[in-house]
């Protein structure tokens, strides 16, 4: 360092650096409180996006060794993929990009603890044979404050000679989940890209064996590895293991929980940063993958509670038995009571209602019907009917799902009603339009205590003075659970696919 | 006396910040949940940094440089994707100007999405 300009010293000083990052972190966070409404949200889109550049330039201040070609090749690489990924993705695609996202950051997660193992897990456990002291650019780089590269003075909790045990804990630890998150991910990809079957895969009651036996599996190599195993092979083997629990978690998750599992793997991908972030002693990694673990843990919680179901009943799968009886008992009580109708007559309906309320699910956005919905708004609107949209949690396959299709046709944010919001209004809905949602607004879940969603808060459609259900069949949902707000006397069917009906009833609305 | 080492110092920072992120996250509507996940998808490319430390490493064999290469990308299209497309989402939950009856604003719409990707690419 001695023959650094001044200006230099203090650039790559410590002290700098982490002061940068502190900066950054306060721009995530206060980035993260503009997301508290729509009008502050862009705004804080950006100023996160700016704490991630401060970030990332006080880390290549840092690294002072170079490899600089290789760090600009990684990050044209990833240039190159994600914005025209971001920019081209289509609305109704964005659980899927949401789960890719995620899988190549777990990826990333992994990828490095790796490398760390590569460098500096000959020094794992209490087998040490290298000296940090004959690596000074590992404390360098490695950001350490003087108490771990100067070997005297380390404590008795920590090797002689090696990285503290407790890095290769939380080092050990990212792998592992990292991997789990990366090929999890992955694995909700194809099922939302329909690459992969979306129905559950699995071993049936075996399936929470396997899952089991692989994560023991998993912890117990990471566990010799922490111990002193110095073997790349092993190291291997346990991300291949973690690989496997990965898609067996996800595999056997059936579209409708898809919601939850996507929040889920959320919530890993940040856990597993924030344990890098401690292996690597870089608060900003910590608090920032302390964020999205957080926001993934609310989220997989809410998506939960809106089910009624319980997190690890999600994850060991199995909603297909109980429910496909249970559908075939409703079959065999209701059929023949069914009342269909046409676009003609429910344009009618419209016409002369005063409230009209759209409960839209996973249907209108395979059908991208979003646009076709806001023009018959529009429509109806001319006619001074009131329009508002209830949206259902874990309507369409991720949180917010709905919203965000039916922002993309410009309907006012105002207009789109939460659960609770909507709740009440039904009772002075005149007809309630249900475009492609099933079992979010199945009576079932309140009145019949032997159905498998009995419980699960479901929007009230059935309040409502009439009801009008856009939907391709009579084919039960998801759940396999037959719906019985279908027989309801005041409920007529309209089949058809859930665009090409929306634009019917739109054109015999502007001929009436 | 005692000593905050590097591990406790580290393990106060991810407890409090577990705490912050729970009050933060807790006032985003349900309606912000999707550009949420991809915002937090973005922030999570934080690991970039991660790869670019290790980078900085000097006897790096080349597997491990190749390794290192590809989380470096990962990272980046993590963020970079990831605050664009948040950007591109959180453009439709604007209030639009004039109310509810407004209509499609497809030049206004156009001039602030080619705002926002001037900046990410500068940073």
């Amino acid at each position: 360092m001695t023959g650094l300009a001044p200006a230099t010293v203090f650039l790559q000083s410590e002290s700098f650096i982490y002061v940068l990052y502190i900066v950054a972190v306060a721009l995530f966070i206060q980035g993260l409180r503009g997301l508290a409404g729509p009008t502050t949200a862009v705004r804080g889109n950006r100023i996160a996006a700016v704490g991630m550049g401060i970030a990332v330039i006080a880390t290549l201040l840092n690294s002072s060794e170079g490899n600089w070609g290789l760090i600009a090749l990684g990050i044209a690489l990833g240039v190159a993929v994600g914005v025209p990924a971001a920019r081209q993705v289509k609305m109704t695609a964005m659980p899927q990009m949401v789960a890719l996202f995620n899988g190549v950051g777990g990826g990333a997660v992994a990828l490095i603890s790796w490398v760390e193992f590569r460098h500096y897990g000959s020094t794992y456990g209490s087998h040490a044979i290298h000296s940090v002291i004959d690596h000074p650019a590992s404390c360098v780089a490695r950001n350490r404050f003087e108490e771990e590269c100067s070997s005297a003075l380390i404590p008795t909790s920590v090797h002689i000679g090696g990285v503290p045990t407790y890095v290769a804990i939380f080092s050990v630890f990212a792998a592992i989940v990292g991997s789990v998150s990366f090929w999890g991910s992955n694995i909700a990809f194809g099922k939302l890209q329909e690459i992969i079957p979306g129905r559950p895969i699995s071993f049936g009651s075996a399936q929470q064996i396997v899952n089991f036996v692989l994560l023991i599996l998993a912890l117990a190599a990471g566990i010799d590895l922490v111990a002193g195993a110095h073997s790349e092979l092993l190291f291997i083997g346990m991300l291949l293991v973690a690989a496997l629990l990965g898609n067996a978690v996800v595999l056997p998750i059936g579209g409708a929980d898809m919601p939850v599992v996507i929040s889920m793997l959320n919530a890993f991908t940040g856990l597993s940063a924030a344990a890098t972030g401690v292996a690597l002693n870089n608060p900003a990694l910590i608090v920032a993958g302390m964020i999205v673990g957080a926001s993934g843990s609310i989220l997989t919680n809410l998506m939960a509670t809106a089910m009624n179901r319980s997190i690890p009943a999600i994850v060991a799968g199995g909603f297909g038995g109980g429910g496909a009886v249970a559908g075939a008992e409703g079959a065999g009580e209701h059929a023949g009571t069914v009342r269909s109708t046409t676009a003609a007559d429910a344009a009618i309906q419209l016409a002369y209602a005063n409230r009209v309320m759209i409960v839209p699910g996973y249907g209108m956005a395979v059908a991208q019907a979003q646009h076709a919905v806001r023009e018959l708004t529009k429509e109806l609107e001319k006619r001074q009917v009131e329009v508002s949209y209830a949206i259902h949690p874990v309507a369409g396959r991720m949180p917010g799902h709905m919203n965000v299709l039916l922002a993309e046709a410009d309907v006012p944010y105002d207009q789109l009603k939460e659960m609770d919001e909507a709740n009440p209004e039904f009772q002075r809905t005149d007809v309630a339009l249900v475009i492609g949602a099933n079992d979010v607004t199945n009576p079932a879940a309140k009145n019949t205590p032997s159905s498998p969603i009995y419980g699960m808060p479901i929007l009230e459609v059935a309040d409502s003075h009439s009801v009008i259900v856009i939907k391709r069949s009579m084919n039960p949902g998801f759940a396999g659970i037959e719906n019985e707000l279908y027989f309801d006397p005041k409920t007529a069917m309209l089949f058809g696919d859930a665009k090409s009906a929306v634009s019917e009833i739109t054109a015999e609305l502007a001929q009436l | 006396m005692i000593l905050a080492s590097t591990l406790t110092t580290n393990l106060a920072i991810l407890v409090l910040a577990g705490f912050i992120g729970f009050v933060v996250i807790s006032k985003v509507p349900n309606t912000l949940h999707t550009p949420l996940m991809s915002g937090t998808n973005a922030i999570h490319g934080i690991v970039l940094l991660g790869g670019l430390l290790l980078l900085g490493l000097t006897e790096l064999g080349a597997f491990s440089k190749a390794l290192l290469v590809i989380a470096v990308a990962f990272g980046t299209i993590n963020i970079v994707g990831g605050f664009l497309v948040t950007d591109r989402m959180l453009e439709m939950f604007k209030v639009k100007p004039g109310g509810r009856d407004t209509g499609k604003d497809g030049g206004d719409g156009g001039e602030a999405k080619s705002a926002g990707d001037g900046r990410e690419g500068g940073s």
